[in-house]
């Protein structure tokens, strides 16, 4: 095999030549012209090493067109559409450049980090100045701290099934899923991979925190194709975002505490200053939240949730009736 | 010399022709630099790209480039004076980078990223066949802050002016006024961050943007104390709110249902138990927080220790009651 200078050199003057080309040229005669096939000996040998390198190109996101000269041709020949290969025009104003910048630093995983270097690489190759270091006083950052991110986002990409061990929330029994994956979404800083699962033949999102370190992608590439018209985000932010608001609470403030509560709500439509209207999704949640204030926020309306942090109040006081014992065990 | 694979040298050296051809005379060590490479292997780069060119292979169907000194030049590109379009994931990367810029309060001019967006995506559009484009999203999914405030502080920083910021304190449920040194715009798990000298505590902050109320740029510079160093860009959230080793410590006995506190919160130590719950110790700066907290979370959380908390916390719920007649 020659060594892998040579197959670059090839890939080089193979690209030139398809480039500089209007006619479709033959495998055939790329053998006798392109430089860097002559060391194939025989048939066999040359096309073998011709269909690795089409492979490698159309990886690369070179476009080869294939076609016949003539209708008296028998065989297919290849060439590139110059205004195929080449990035379009793009001009950016300076402010537009650095934006581009801040965007190519946001990511840490190595995989897409990588991939956006490259892209601006390729835009300053078109003459376009993007300073990677432009405003250097910002530092966005989206994070990929967990291990299944890396094999997940791969399969997602090639459309490869996988399995691994997964647990519904901190304190349930690890279980083995088969989900075929459509992609991986940060969604308020934490990540989640998309896609159908098997077992429970749905659409289902999954913590990547709570996906062990034994992501294995089964099956081969191609196998899943992600629905026409799926929105990720949307399928996440349904799934792992605050529920609609249902309702109303009406809660009265203590002047000049709880100051969190009053950031939250609206004004009261009545006019009393030390009330506010809060938007009731889940009453657990808002119990929560209400109740962690004591005497600074008492709720009028509706009677469920006053119940329910009458309810969560009586729980706190009774807690810890245990609690001396426990301290002179410590 | 380990061998490189073609992968990675092919498309480096598709877009070295081009990235020079913009460049003459750029030294040998800055196109090392911008591809990340070493200059060493960038000289046997530009050996390779000699040696091609068009069939014929003649003086002048090669690719022809000249050195003097430590700089070099493409005297002729062979066809190759554009780069390649952007592959899928390339394109990708960038548009969702830029979608999620759009998307974060306060870190990038909105407008600008909208119309960089729109020209990478034009740019790319051809490139984006396949299932490769969005294979990635991001959304930060938060409700948007003062946008005029947001607007301020971002100036701040980038004309390194000293702020005056109505900021609302998580911990200490309050609303209060202080003046900063702006250093840094932080992004991390979705929320934007200033991090600045705050004058009043004499140390250096986080603001978390959606809490600041107002702004107002001071017509004064930013002048951190030089004592004052901007700090490692933590892992996640939970790693800006790190409490210091000052601060008070509770051992907390968690119920299955309160599980996700430790999730949530940083913790000392976490201890699982049988039933899905968990004994942790956790730390935190203020009673007044960590009380609220506490009575939020009623029956599914037990203080351990110390007995002070638990009682603040009794004291506390007990006051309620009585104010609902309860």
């Amino acid at each position: 095999m020659p060594p892998p200078t040579a197959r670059a050199e090839r890939l080089v003057n193979l690209v030139l030549a398809l480039l500089s080309t209007r006619q479709f040229l033959t495998a055939e005669r790329i053998r006798t012209t392109v430089a860097g096939y002559e060391e194939a000996r025989t048939d066999e040998a040359f096309y073998r090493m011709f269909e690795r390198d089409k492979a490698e190109l159309r990886e690369l996101g070179v476009p080869l067109e294939t076609g016949k000269q003539s209708v008296f041709d028998t065989v297919d020949g290849y060439r590139i559409a110059r205004g195929d290969y080449e990035l379009a025009a793009i001009d950016l104003a300076p402010d537009e450049a650095t934006a581009v910048a801040l965007a190519a630093r946001l990511w840490d995983s190595p995989q897409l980090a990588g991939a956006a270097r490259t892209a601006v690489t390729k835009l300053r190759a078109a003459g376009v100045e993007v300073d990677p270091a432009a405003a250097s006083e910002v530092q966005p950052r989206v994070r990929t701290t967990e291990p299944a991110f890396a094999p997940l986002l791969a399969a997602a990409r090639a459309g490869r099934v996988v399995t691994f061990t997964h647990r519904s929330h901190p304190a349930a029994d690890p279980r083995t899923r088969t989900v075929e994956p459509w992609g991986v979404v940060s969604y308020r800083g934490r990540w989640y991979l998309v896609g159908h699962d098997r077992d429970r033949d749905d659409v289902r999102c999954f913590r990547l925190s709570r996906i062990a370190d034994d992501v294995t992608a089964v099956g081969s590439r191609g196998a899943v194709t992600r629905p026409e018209g799926v929105d990720l985000l949307d399928l996440v932010a349904r799934s792992a975002g605050p529920p609609p608001a249902t309702g109303t609470a009406r809660v009265r403030l203590v002047p000049g505490r709880a100051a969190g509560l009053r950031r939250a709500g609206r004004p009261d439509p009545q006019g009393d200053p030390d009330v506010v209207e809060l938007d009731l999704s889940r009453i657990e949640t808002l119990a929560r939240w209400i109740a962690g204030h004591g005497p600074d926020a008492l709720v009028l309306e509706p009677p469920e949730l006053r119940a329910a942090v009458i309810d969560t109040l009586r729980a706190a006081r009774d807690a810890d009736a245990g609690a001396p014992a426990a301290e002179l065990a410590r | 010399m380990t061998a490189e694979g073609v992968t990675d040298r092919l498309p480096r050296l598709l877009t070295l022709v081009p990235w020079l051809l913009a460049r003459p005379g750029v030294p040998v060590a800055d196109a090392a630099a911008e591809f990340g490479i070493t200059e060493s292997q960038l000289r046997r780069d530009l050996e390779l790209l000699w040696m091609c060119g068009l069939p014929g292979y003649g003086p002048g169907d090669l690719v022809d480039l000249s050195f003097e000194g430590d700089t070099v030049t493409v005297v002729y590109d062979a066809g190759l004076s554009r780069p390649l379009r952007m592959s899928g994931p390339e394109a990708a990367t960038l548009a969702v980078a830029l979608r999620a810029l759009a998307d974060a309060p306060g870190v990038a001019d909105t407008d600008a990223v909208q119309r960089a967006l729109a020209k990478i995506e034009q740019a790319s559009g051809q490139a984006t066949d396949g299932p490769v484009e969005d294979a990635v999203a991001v959304g930060l999914g938060r409700a948007p802050g003062n946008a005029a405030a947001e607007a301020a502080v971002r100036d701040g920083v980038a004309r390194h002016r000293a702020l005056r910021l109505t900021y609302y304190s998580a911990s200490r449920d309050a609303v209060g006024r202080r003046d900063v040194d702006p250093m840094r715009l932080l992004l991390v798990d979705g929320s934007t961050y200033l991090e600045a000298w705050c004058r009043r505590a004499e140390g250096v902050r986080m603001f978390r943007l959606d809490r600041v109320d107002d702004a107002e740029v001071l017509d004064e510079p930013s002048s951190p104390p030089s004592t004052a160093t901007p700090r490692e860009v933590p892992a996640d959230a939970a790693g800006l709110l790190t409490p210091d080793g000052r601060q008070q410590l509770a051992a907390l006995r968690l119920a299955p249902a309160a599980r996700w506190v430790a999730e949530y919160y940083p913790m000392e130590d976490v201890v699982a138990d049988d039933d899905g719950g968990a004994r942790v110790q956790m730390r935190y700066g203020d009673r007044a927080w960590m009380v609220r907290l506490l009575l939020g979370l009623g029956e599914h959380v037990e203080v351990l220790w110390p007995a002070e908390l638990a009682a603040a916390r009794a004291d506390r719920a007990a006051e309620a009651l009585g104010a609902y007649g309860s």
